[in-house]
């Protein structure tokens, strides 16, 4: 590797440019080390460009090189800095053609404890690159070395559960509608009607933060006065999710203590505010014992093309190292894309001790997560109570099931669709444990609970089979056809 | 005459109240996935309070629900008036915490809980959650019969 180039016409160190292959970055012979970190890669590479050159660029460009060659590499120890491609596999079937490359990194590229970091290398300038048509990261294997660097979730699905008292079935939760407009009042008044009617949790909207028509410190007063009347009428500890999503740090922080100093067992952050902000924010809420909600605003601008992007696999996978407690996922059956093979993988991926490979849930390696704390992975948009056999069974029971318009829009009234929803979710999950085939025989499940309970009936009258059924854009590449969502 | 109101802590507590053949089942679940039963009674609902009094020890080792089902009974025997819930515990390493938890027993009326608002500055409200009956000493509540 060291002196000439691969075809040995060509002095390796001579200045000018030569292939990224015969830099290094290519490596088919090399064995990951159990501390590397790696990337599975899906790469598009322009008509005509070798795609094992493309894959060592890739290599190249997330660690050492540059565009031409210089000497000062020849000042450090190299070869452990070079990222290593080892592997490219074409994908069946694809056209324009695509590859999977598998490229392996040092720990020693990556400071400890940062995600930041991590992608500056790993999605930092790579995306861009002339030679690709497209690149999409797919999958990483995080090191248990490097894993052990972050906090990961400041509570975690154990304590959570054990925090506000409920075990055994998925939580409940709404977005307060309309999104925009409600006055701080008003607001309020909604909170407390999907609480006391049997939710367990209401959520600010990701996009409601302190708007003129609605400030947030009014908006927070309102809130826990709610939390705290439902409370009072159910005996059970209730949450809204204040969202102290800012402009800045400093804002963050300031809605974040008083959200504190009013007693709520959470607070919500949107993924637009960054990785470091992110990071902070469960910093501070483990400090505080407080419950940090994230919302994946913005994420499917980068998530969603099956060519191009990060794969929300991924996106879930740092969000559980920097640690936040709740993490949206998808619904498989709500109005928002998700195939169910790869919902699979994102919630296992959040809430498993151990993930191991799995091509048709899009899972490219084996991932031990040496027992850091599992994210409660959230189901929101477009679910209602009359999907509740096909929500358990494609979800499981550790997640919040969020039913914002399933709630707020109920004929009788938000608590009424509350009340709806807790009694969907506990008479099927008392069929479930009784051993029945409640996926099957979910539609009389709730048949027979809506019986002894009007507002279940009215829930079931109104949207009956309301379902949203559009081909996934993204479905992992084992599945031969592609599936809709329902 | 009551004015009370249901505290809905625990799974099923929206649904009309389980039978013993629906407790008996709910807790061979338990014991089909591994988990012990345990039995537990208060007459401080409060829903911060966590330490509910022992009915003995979690049953560790039992195969037939009907024994867990019968320790119910006796505990609703011996404490009518209070609530008596059903924990499943699943020890598994990353869990060791309740799998499911019911209540099975409930006082005959639930005056349920006061509010207490303290007004201090800047509009903002301490709120404190009291249960009625917890201003009698324990063993004095819900009617006092036991």
């Amino acid at each position: 590797m060291a002196g000439k180039s691969g075809d040995g016409e060509r002095p390796r160190w001579l200045a000018g440019v030569i292939p990224y292959k015969e830099m290094g970055y290519w490596r088919p012979d090399y064995e990951p080390d159990d501390t590397d970190i790696i990337a599975a890669f899906r790469l598009t590479p322009q008509p005509g460009v070798d795609p094992e050159e493309a894959a060592a660029a890739i290599a190249g460009e997330s660690s050492t090189a540059t565009w031409t060659v210089v000497w000062t590499d020849r000042l450090t120890a190299y070869e452990n800095y070079q990222a290593k491609a080892y592997e490219v596999v074409p994908v069946p079937n694809s056209d324009p053609p695509q590859y999977i490359a598998s490229i392996a990194y040092k720990l020693d590229l990556f400071e400890e404890g940062s995600i930041a970091n991590l992608t500056s290398s790993i999605i930092g300038n790579v995306f861009g690159f002339k030679a690709l048509k497209a690149l999409r990261l797919e999958d990483m294997r995080i090191s248990t070395h490097y894993l052990k660097t972050f906090d990961g979730p400041p509570h975690g699905i154990i304590n959570e559960r054990e925090m506000v008292n409920k075990y055994g079935r998925p939580l409940l939760g709404a977005t307060t509608k309309p999104k925009l407009g409600l006055t701080p009042r008003n607001y309020g008044r909604v909170v407390y009607e999907a609480l006391r009617g049997g939710l367990d949790f209401v959520k600010d909207d990701e996009n409601i933060n302190s708007q003129p028509f609605n400030r947030w410190r009014e908006r927070f007063l309102y809130c826990m006065e709610a939390v705290n009347r439902a409370q009072e009428e159910t005996g059970e500890i209730k949450g809204h999710y204040l969202n102290v999503t800012a402009g800045n740090m400093e804002d963050m922080y300031e809605r974040a203590e008083f959200a504190k100093e009013l007693g709520s067992v959470i607070i919500m952050i949107d993924l637009t505010i960054g990785f470091t902000a992110m990071t902070s924010m469960s910093k501070w809420a483990r400090k505080n014992s407080m419950l940090l909600h994230l919302h994946r605003a913005g994420h499917a601008t980068y998530t969603r093309q099956k060519n191009h992007g990060v794969n929300f696999r991924v996106i879930s996978k740092w969000c559980r190292m920097l640690g936040v407690d709740h993490i949206h996922a998808g619904t498989v059956v709500g109005k928002l894309e998700g195939d169910p093979g790869a919902i699979k993988g994102y919630y296992d991926t959040l809430r498993d001790d151990f993930v191991e490979k799995d091509p048709a849930h899009g899972i490219y390696f084996d991932q031990d997560w040496v027992h850091l704390p599992g994210v409660m992975p959230v189901a929101s948009g477009g679910i209602h109570a009359g999907q509740m056999h096909q929500l358990l069974h494609y979800l499981g029971e550790d997640v919040v099931l969020q039913f914002g318009g399933g709630t707020i829009g109920h004929p009788m009234g938000i608590s009424a669709g509350a009340t709806a929803n807790r009694v969907a979710v506990e008479a099927m999950i008392q069929a479930r444990n009784e051993g029945r085939d409640y996926l099957k025989e979910g539609p009389d499940v709730l048949k027979k609970a809506a019986k002894k309970c009007k507002e279940l009936n009215a829930a079931l009258d109104t949207w009956g089979d309301i379902s949203f059924e559009f081909e996934s854009t993204d479905v992992p590449d084992v599945v031969e056809t592609p599936t809709t969502s329902g | 005459m009551t004015t009370g109101v249901r505290i809905t802590q625990g799974t099923f507590s929206y649904l009309p109240e389980l039978t013993d053949d629906e407790i008996r089942a709910q807790i061979q679940y338990g014991i089909d996935n591994g988990w012990a039963v345990a039995i537990e009674f208060t007459d401080d609902p409060h829903p911060r309070n966590v330490y509910w009094d022992m009915w003995g020890m979690p049953m560790f080792d039992i195969e037939d629900a009907a024994a867990g089902l019968l320790e119910v009974n006796r505990c609703r025997k011996a404490y009518p008036n209070r609530y008596i819930r059903v924990s499943l515990y699943n020890a598994t390493l990353t869990k060791q915490t309740v799998a499911l938890q019911f209540i099975v027993n409930r006082p005959p009326h639930e005056p349920g809980f006061r509010l207490l608002r303290q007004e201090t500055t800047d509009r903002i409200v301490r709120y404190t959650l009291e249960p009625y009956a917890a201003r009698d000493p324990h063993g004095e509540r819900y009617d006092g019969s036991d």
